[in-house]
C-alpha cells in the first residue's frame, strides 16, 4: 500500500539474495516460508497419492459384490488413505499455513527455532517416505488409520507393514510436536511491539491454541506406536489379551490422542476462514472476543470427549454419560464460530472471490458434518451409526468439507502472496463449483448407505436395497471430485508461468502480511507498520479512525 | 426385501433408537436451515455487486449469548433424552443365565443355545416376542455384532465378554454383519437373524439337538469317512461324530442353513463344492484351506455334509 514506507517495494524475486542454490536452497533452508512451501509441496503430493486410493476404493465399490480388488489391497488402500489423508495431507499443509503465515501475522523475521522448524518439516518427510516404503517392503499395513490391536499385531498382521507404520508415524509425531512448541514460542515470543494478545489476529489465535492441543495430544499416540512396535518387534504384551495385555489400552490411548487429533485438524481451518470471511466481507470479524474464546474452550474440551469412539465397546454407563455431555458440549463453541462468521457478512459488501466462496462452502458443508456429529455424541444414535457410511460420510464432511475447502479458500487467498502471482478466478469458480458438486455427490448419499446397512470398510457389499444405487453414486461423485483437483494444479502451473502480478496487497487484506512484498524477503519485512489496533493496515489508511478510536 | 435399516425396526430396542434419531435429526435440519437460510439470505442481500457501503458492526453481546444459550439448551434436551433411551434399550444382564452364547471368529459367528444344547453358526434362530440375553465374546480379534432392523451394534473384544438384549417383534429374517473391521474377511462376516414363531423355533431347535443325520448313501458314509479322518475333523465339529474342531465353524445340519461361509454364498450342492474346491473363489482370505480335494472326495463330503 502506498502510505507503508518504500520497504515493501522491493523486487518481486527478492528471495535469490540467499546464497545456496536450486535443490541445496531448499533442503538446506530455514527460512520459514521455504519450508512452508515444501511443507505445501509434498503435502499436496501426497494428496494425490491419497485421493489416487480413493478413487481406486471407489471403483471397487462401484458395484456389488466387485472382484476388480482382493480384500487385502483394499484394506491396505483403505488404512493408507486415512493414514495419509491425516497425517501426511491435513496436518502437515495447516502446519504449513502456520508456519509461513503465523511468523508473518505477527511481524517476526521468521519462527524463533528455525532449525527446529526445518527438522519438523524432514521428519514430516521422511517419516511419509517411510510409510510409503512398507509397499517395497512386503505390504502395507492394512489395520486401518487407527490400527485396533490386536488385529495390528504380529499374528494377525505379520507383513512389515505396520512396523513401517508405527515407525512413520513415530518419526512424523516427533516432527508435530516440535512443530507446535515452536509456533507457542514464537507466538509468545516475536510479536512486533503493538501486537498484543488482544489483538493477534485470529488465525495466529488458533494456531496458537492448535499448538497447545498438538502438544499435549500427539504424546499420547507416540507412546502408544512405541508400545505397538514393542509387542511386535520384542513380543510385548501391552495389547495381546493371551498374555495379559488389553485392546482397550490401545483404544484409550489412541483416542486420547485421535479426538484431540480431529481439533488439530480443524481449528487452523477456523483460522483461515476468519481471515478470509471479513476480508471478503469488507468488514472487522464479528465478536473477536468470542471466536477466541471459544477456540480455547473448543480446546480443553477436546480431551473430553475421545470416548465417544468407544461408545459401541461396551464401557460402563457413567463413562459415557461424561463424554457424551462433553461431546455435545463441545458443539457449542463450534456452533459460535459458525454464527460469528455468518455475522461477520451480515451488513457487509460481499465479494465472490473464489477464496471467499469456498469460505462460504466450508461454513455450510462443516456445519453439515458438525450436525451430524451431535448424532455421534448422543449415545443410542451412535450405537446405531458408528462403523457404518453414516460415519464415513460424516467425518468426510468435517475432512474434506471442512478442512480442505478451508486449506483451498487459504490457497486461493495466499497464494499471490506467497509466489507473487494470482490464480485464475475463471478457473477458481469451476473448481470450486466441480468440488462442491463432486464432494456432495460423493459422500451425502453415503449417510444414506449408512441407514441402509451398509458397514464401514468393506471391500464390497452384498445388493441389498438401495446400496448399489448409492454406491454408484457415490462413486461418480469421486471422479467429478478427481477433474476437479486437475483444474486445481493446472491453475496453479498456469499462474506460476504467467500469472497476473498480485503485487503487495491485492485482496485489501489488513493483517501485516499483506504489508510486505509478495514474496516477501527472506527477512520478511523492511520496515513493520504500526500496530495499534487488529487490522494495523486498515489503520495506517485511516488515520482518522484511530484517532477516534473505532477499533480496540 | 425391505431395507436392511435402524429406521425400518422390528423390536423396541430398535424403535426406540430410532424415535431418539428423529428427534436429534429434527433438531439437526432446523438448525441447518437457520444456518444455510441466514447465510444465503446474507448473501444475496449484502452482495458487494449492490454497491452499499459495509457497515463497522462488529459486537453484540446480547446476540453472542442468544447463540450460545439456545444451542445449550438444545444439547441439554438431546442430553436427557440419550440417558433415557441408554438405559431403556440397554439395562445390564444381572445374573440371569444367558440364551445365546456367540464366539466372534475371523471370520464366522460361533452360535450356542446353552439351555436347549444347539450349537450353529452365522445364522441365528430365535423366537419372537421374548427377551433374550446374548452373551458375546470374542475369540482372536475386535469384531461387532450389528443386526440394523434389531438391536444396537455392541463390540466384541477378545477378553472382554459383553451382553445384548434381543426382542425381536415380527417372525422373518434380519440380515447383519461384522461392522469393526477385522481383517480380510470382514466384507463376509455376515449374520441371520431367523425370527420364527415359538412352536417353529421349538421344532428347528429340537431338530438342531439331534445328532448329524447317520449317512445312508454310499457318498454320504464316504464323505464322514473323509471328514472324520482327514484335516476336516481338527478345525470342525460335527455332532454324534469324533470331529470335534472349535477353530472353524460348527457343521452340524449344515444342509438346515441357508447360507455358507458366513454368507458368502448360497448354501447349493454347487456352491459348496467350489467352496471345499477352491474356497478363496467364494471368500478370498479365508482361513479355510484348499485343501487339493479331488472332484470325488468333494462330491461325497457335499453328500455328507448336505444330508
Amino acid at each position: 500500500m502506498a502510505t507503508i514506507p518504500s520497504a515493501t517495494e522491493g523486487p518481486v524475486t527478492d528471495r535469490s539474495a540467499a546464497p545456496p542454490q536450486g535443490l541445496f536452497s531448499w533442503v538446506s533452508s530455514t527460512d520459514h516460508k521455504k519450508i512452508a512451501i515444501m511443507y505445501f509441496v509434498a503435502g499436496f503430493a501426497f494428496f494425490l497419492l491419497g485421493g489416487l486410493e480413493a478413487l481406486v476404493m471407489r471403483t471397487q465399490l462401484a458395484r456389488p459384490n466387485e472382484h476388480l480388488l482382493t480384500p487385502e489391497a483394499y484394506n491396505q488402500l483403505f488404512t493408507m488413505h486415512g493414514t495419509t489423508m491425516i497425517f501426511l495431507v491435513l496436518v502437515p499443509v495447516l502446519i504449513g499455513f502456520s508456519t509461513y503465515f503465523a511468523p508473518l501475522m505477527i511481524g517476526a523475521k521468521d519462527m524463533i527455532f528455525p532449525r527446529l522448524n526445518a527438522f519438523s518439516f524432514w521428519a514430516f518427510l521422511f517419516g511419509g517416505l517411510l510409510l510409503y516404503f512398507s509397499f517395497l517392503a512386503g505390504g502395507g499395513p492394512d489395520a486401518g488409520w487407527f490400527s485396533y490391536a490386536p488385529l495390528s499385531e504380529k499374528p494377525y498382521s505379520f507383513t512389515r507393514g505396520l512396523d513401517y507404520w508405527a515407525l512413520g508415524l513415530l518419526t512424523i509425531g516427533v516432527g508435530t510436536v516440535s512443530a507446535g512448541i515452536n509456533l507457542i514460542v514464537t507466538i509468545f515470543n516475536l510479536r512486533v511491539e503493538g501486537m498484543t494478545i488482544r489483538r493477534l489476529p485470529l488465525f495466529v489465535w488458533m494456531v496458537l491454541v492448535n499448538s497447545f492441543v498438538i502438544v499435549l495430544a500427539l504424546p499420547a499416540l507416540n507412546a502408544a506406536l512405541v508400545m505397538l512396535l514393542l509387542d511386535r518387534l520384542l513380543q510385548a504384551s501391552f495389547f495381546t489379551p493371551a498374555t495379559g495385555g488389553t485392546p482397550i489400552l490401545w483404544e484409550h490411548t489412541f483416542w486420547i490422542f485421535g479426538h484431540p487429533e480431529v481439533y488439530i485438524m480443524i481449528l487452523p481451518a477456523f483460522g483461515i476462514i476468519s481471515e478470509v470471511v471479513p476480508v471478503f466481507s469488507r468488514k472487522p470479524i464479528f465478536g473477536y472476543g468470542f471466536l477466541a474464546a471459544s477456540t480455547v474452550a473448543i480446546g480443553f474440551l477436546s480431551f473430553s470427549v475421545w470416548v465417544h469412539h468407544m461408545f459401541a465397546v461396551g464401557l460402563g454407563f457413567p463413562v459415557y454419560y461424561a463424554f457424551a455431555a462433553g461431546s455435545m458440549l463441545i458443539a457449542v463453541p463450534t456452533g459460535v464460530k459458525i454464527f460469528n462468521w455468518i455475522a461477520t457478512m451480515w451488513g457487509g459488501t460481499i465479494i465472490f472471490s473464489t477464496a471467499m466462496l469456498f469460505a462460504v462452502g466450508f461454513i455450510v458443508e462443516f456445519t453439515m458434518g458438525g450436525l451430524s456429529g451431535i448424532i455421534f455424541a448422543a449415545v443410542p444414535l451412535d450405537w446405531q451409526m458408528t462403523d457404518s457410511y453414516f460415519v464415513v460420510a460424516h467425518f468426510h464432511y468435517v475432512l474434506f468439507g471442512g478442512t480442505a475447502l478451508a486449506l483451498f479458500s487459504g490457497a486461493y487467498y495466499w497464494f499471490p502472496k506467497i509466489t507473487g502471482r494470482l490464480l485464475d478466478e475463471r478457473l477458481g469458480k469451476w473448481h470450486f463449483w466441480l468440488t462442491i458438486i463432486g464432494f456432495n455427490l460423493t459422500f451425502f448419499v453415503q449417510h444414506f448407505a449408512g441407514m441402509a446397512g451398509m458397514a464401514r470398510r468393506v471391500y464390497t457389499y452384498p445388493a441389498l436395497p438401495w446400496l448399489p444405487t448409492l454406491n454408484m453414486l457415490s462413486t461418480i461423485g469421486s471422479y467429478i471430485i478427481g477433474i476437479s483437483v486437475l483444474l486445481f494444479i493446472w491453475n496453479v502451473f498456469r499462474t506460476l508461468r504467467r500469472g497476473e502480478p498480485a503485487g503487495d496487497n491485492p485482496w485489501d487484506g489488513w493483517s501485516l502480511e499483506w504489508a510486505t512484498s509478495s514474496p516477501p524477503a527472506e527477512h520478511n519485512f523492511e520496515r513493520v507498520p504500526p500496530v495499534r489496533g487488529r487490522r494495523p493496515l486498515y489503520d495506517l489508511a485511516h488515520p482518522e479512525a484511530v484517532a477516534a478510536g473505532e477499533e480496540g | 426385501m425391505p431395507v436392511n435399516s435402524p429406521f425400518n425396526t422390528a423390536s423396541p430396542q430398535a424403535a426406540e433408537i430410532a424415535s431418539l434419531y428423529w428427534f436429534v435429526l429434527g433438531i439437526c435440519i432446523f438448525l441447518l436451515v437457520v444456518v444455510v437460510g441466514s447465510l444465503t439470505f446474507i448473501l444475496i442481500r449484502y452482495r458487494g455487486s449492490r454497491g452499499h457501503e459495509a457497515s463497522k458492526r462488529q459486537e453484540n453481546v446480547l446476540l453472542e449469548v442468544a447463540w450460545t444459550a439456545i444451542p445449550l439448551l438444545m444439547v441439554g434436551a438431546i442430553f436427557g433424552y440419550t440417558l433415557h433411551t441408554m438405559h431403556l434399550v440397554y439395562p445390564p444382564a444381572g445374573n440371569r443365565a444367558p440364551d445365546i452364547r456367540i464366539v466372534a471368529h475371523q471370520w464366522f459367528w460361533e452360535v450356542h443355545y446353552p439351555q436347549l444344547d444347539v450349537s450353529t453358526a452365522n445364522e441365528i434362530h430365535v423366537p419372537v416376542g421374548q427377551d433374550l440375553l446374548f452373551m458375546l465374546n470374542s475369540a482372536d480379534v475386535i469384531h461387532d455384532f450389528w443386526v440394523p432392523r434389531l438391536d444396537r451394534k455392541i463390540d466384541v473384544t477378545p477378553a472382554y465378554p459383553v451382553h445384548l438384549w434381543m426382542h425381536v417383534t415380527k417372525p422373518g429374517v434380519y440380515l447383519g454383519t461384522c461392522a469393526e473391521y477385522c481383517g480380510a474377511g470382514h466384507a463376509y462376516m455376515r449374520i441371520r437373524v431367523v425370527a420364527q414363531a415359538p412352536d417353529e423355533f421349538a421344532a428347528w431347535a429340537a431338530e438342531q439337538a439331534k445328532p448329524h443325520a447317520t449317512p445312508t448313501t454310499q457318498d454320504a458314509i464316504d464323505g464322514e469317512k473323509i471328514f472324520t479322518s482327514r484335516t476336516c475333523a481338527n478345525c470342525h465339529a460335527v455332532k454324534g461324530t469324533s470331529a470335534d474342531g472349535d477353530v472353524g465353524p460348527d457343521l452340524t445340519h449344515l444342509g438346515s442353513r441357508s447360507t455358507i461361509a458366513s454368507g458368502a454364498a448360497d448354501n447349493t450342492p454347487e456352491k459348496l463344492s467350489q467352496w471345499l474346491k477352491k474356497p478363496d473363489s467364494i471368500k478370498p482370505g479365508s482361513h479355510m484351506p484348499n485343501l487339493q480335494l479331488s472332484d470325488a472326495e468333494v462330491r461325497k463330503l457335499v453328500a455328507y455334509l448336505e444330508g
